[in-house]
């Protein structure tokens, strides 16, 4: 199946989740394209992290249809699975393995096999090598690859995590919260890094920081109370009574 | 094993060239003390002491088996002391059978307590235990077995940490209460006993204690170069990650479960074997073997020697049992139990990284602190 015949990487029809009588999701509905830059605004409890939760398999939805690439129904995957369908999750607080190295963070994540036995007797090729290699320059940690992740300031953490799902080289891309506990310098760069990025890959962002979303320049979703509420660009949004009301005009 | 490998992990690593060295001098010095001098000189190192040794050593074997599922995998089994009895037991069998009629009945068919309880026949169980090779298979496969069952239950359902913890110490229980029972047929309360022979040598002849001896050595030393290969090959830093973040290891795409079975089945074989090692040098296994604060204790060797870097699981062992012989048997005797609870406290307060973290501790110039919120120091994650 080629990318080209794909016509949606990410369909999601009618979800609804709910907790303890919350309803947390709210009959959603969302069509990413491939190669689409998707960013997603919503207040508090809107459903975001559910909505993550939900695609990457964690949780289980109580209805509806979450298809991945036209074909796969990815409620029916777990993590790993869905993982290893193509689909790599940055988590809102930047999550690296602290007692490995910046390098060894980057291997772990390489696209490759994940079976026991292999990674027992895993060597590294050249051409991973410098595949690792230039990722690490893109994401700006190529001087701190022997340091402890553990070490590395927030906002390299989360260079690293978005490094760590480059190399293993998804389809889609979702990320929660790049920018949340960066400096203005950093978010900017961030912005920068996803555009770049979703030149090959599908992106999802999640987030709060309105420059952050001005500076990504692409459609936006806004989610209110596990639904969606609008979708265009931000100019127009930021124009919308209803979105006004829930969320930006606060 | 690659010359890479060695090299870098087993020679530059100053914690790993030392016990590899101290353990090639133990395997060699001790039998040769034992043999060339004098009994009356004070170099002579006497049998008794030869079998003290080799029973730390199975210790040091069953911290090192520990040590790799938690230190490294974050599984805190607290009831480790369960595959390292059951082992013990398989090599028991055989060595019951190996009595033959020179049991207190005679009875070349029976051992001793089965008579006394009027059993008629072999029950199946024990069937195939005249055979070493078969009693063997056995020391490997049954807690290999029970660690995969209990394992894939266990990390499919996701369990983990304190849970995890607890279902593990009543497993151990609930053995010890099941071969408490003389209906098991595993000899009750007084277990299995009375050996006179291993493949037809003596067992209280010092040449097959010196034997069981280096086995001893030489197993610790091979379980070490294994343990070592599986931390630092890829498949270690899985570990490290699942201890450290297991979800995020999860939305890598490993199957997390299947990485913790297959090393808490490796961690229950090393324990079976220093089981094996350790009955035929002791004497003796029985129920208590199952009590799962001998399981609790083993955690306490690695606490106290280091966690997270093999050779201070193996350091603890050797360096606690050899405390506990000391203590036990002078005037400090009552309050052993306290010291070694002191100890546990103490190691955990302050010496998060254990006696082998202690040097890097001082380098750093401050105790205990700077450690607290480092991620080798987490409990039980």
């Amino acid at each position: 199946m080629s990318e080209l015949a794909v016509k949606s990487i990410l369909y999601l029809n009618g979800v609804n989740k709910s907790f303890d009588g919350f309803k947390a999701i709210n009959n959603l509905c969302l069509d990413i394209r491939p190669g689409e830059l998707r960013a997603i605004i919503g207040p508090n409890g809107a459903g975001k992290s559910t909505m993550m939760d939900i695609i990457t398999g964690k949780t289980k939805p109580d209805s509806g249809e979450v298809i991945f690439r036209d074909q796969i129904d990815l409620t029916r995957h777990d993590e790993a699975d869905i993982a290893n369908l193509g689909i790599g999750r940055k988590f809102q607080k930047p999550t690296v393995i602290g007692s490995l190295t910046v390098w060894e963070n980057l291997e772990l994540a390489l696209a490759g096999s994940r079976g026991v036995w292999q990674t027992l007797f895993f060597r590294l090729s050249d051409e991973k090598r410098a595949r690792l290699e230039s990722v690490l320059t893109q994401v700006g940690l190529a001087a701190r690859r022997e340091e402890l992740s553990f070490n590395l300031s927030h906002g390299q953490k989360q260079w690293l995590e978005i490094g760590m799902l480059l190399v293993q080289d998804p389809q889609l891309l979702l990320v929660d919260e790049p920018a949340a506990g960066m400096t203005d310098y950093e978010t900017l760069e961030t912005a920068k890094l996803l555009k770049s990025i979703s030149q090959h890959h599908s992106v999802v962002v999640v987030e709060h920081d309105m420059d952050f979303i001005r500076a990504l320049d692409t459609k936006v979703t806004v989610l209110h109370e596990g639904s969606v509420l609008a979708e265009g660009r931000l100019e127009l949004l930021q124009q919308d009574q209803r979105v006004i009301d829930v969320y930006l005009g606060r | 094993m690659s010359n890479s490998f060695i090299a870098t992990y087993l020679w530059r690593d100053r914690g790993s060239r030392y016990l590899l060295i101290f353990l090639c001098l133990l395997g060699v010095g001790v039998p040769l003390l034992n043999w060339l001098p004098a009994e009356s000189s004070w170099l002579h190192v006497p049998t008794y002491m030869v079998s003290l040794l080799g029973k730390y050593l199975c210790f040091a074997i069953l911290a090192l088996a520990l040590d790799l599922i938690w230190g490294f995998c974050g599984i805190l089994s607290l009831g480790h002391g369960a595959f390292f009895a059951l082992g013990g037991y398989a090599m028991g069998m055989y060595l019951m059978r190996q009595i033959g009629d020179r049991g207190v009945y005679g009875n070349a068919n029976l051992p001793d307590f089965m008579v006394f309880l009027n059993w008629q026949e072999l029950p199946w169980f024990w069937q195939g235990f005249e055979h070493f090779s078969y009693a063997l298979l056995m020391v490997l496969l049954v807690p290999g077995i029970l660690a995969f069952v209990f394992g894939w239950l266990a990390f499919r359902s996701r369990v983990s940490g304190v849970y995890l913890s607890i279902i593990t110490q009543a497993l151990t229980y609930a053995l010890m209460l099941a071969f408490f029972r003389n209906d098991m047929g595993f000899g009750g309360n007084n277990g299995l006993t009375d050996f006179k022979e291993i493949l037809g040598f003596d067992l209280q002849a010092t040449s097959t204690r010196l034997v069981l001896f280096c086995l001893s050595v030489l197993f610790l030393f091979l379980a070490y170069c294994g343990c070592r290969y599986i931390t630092a090959s890829k498949l270690g830093r899985v570990l490290i990650s699942v201890r450290d973040a297991e979800s995020r290891t999860r939305f890598l795409g490993y199957r997390v479960e299947h990485y913790k079975v297959m090393v808490f089945v490796v961690s229950a074989l090393l324990a079976g074997v220093a089981g094996a090692l350790y009955v035929p040098q002791v004497g003796i296994i029985n129920p208590s073997e199952f009590n799962p604060l001998n399981s609790i204790e083993i955690v306490i060797w690695v606490a106290i020697g280091g966690r997270g870097t093999l050779y201070g699981a193996v350091l603890g062992a050797l360096l606690v049992n050899y405390g506990k012989t000391y203590f036990t048997s002078g005037i400090f005797a009552e309050y052993w139990l306290f010291i070694l609870g002191a100890l546990f406290v103490v190691t955990t307060i302050y010496l998060p990284r254990g006696i082998v973290g202690l040097k890097e501790q001082w380098a750093n110039g401050k105790l205990a602190s700077r450690f607290k919120t480092a991620p080798g120091a987490k409990v039980a994650q």
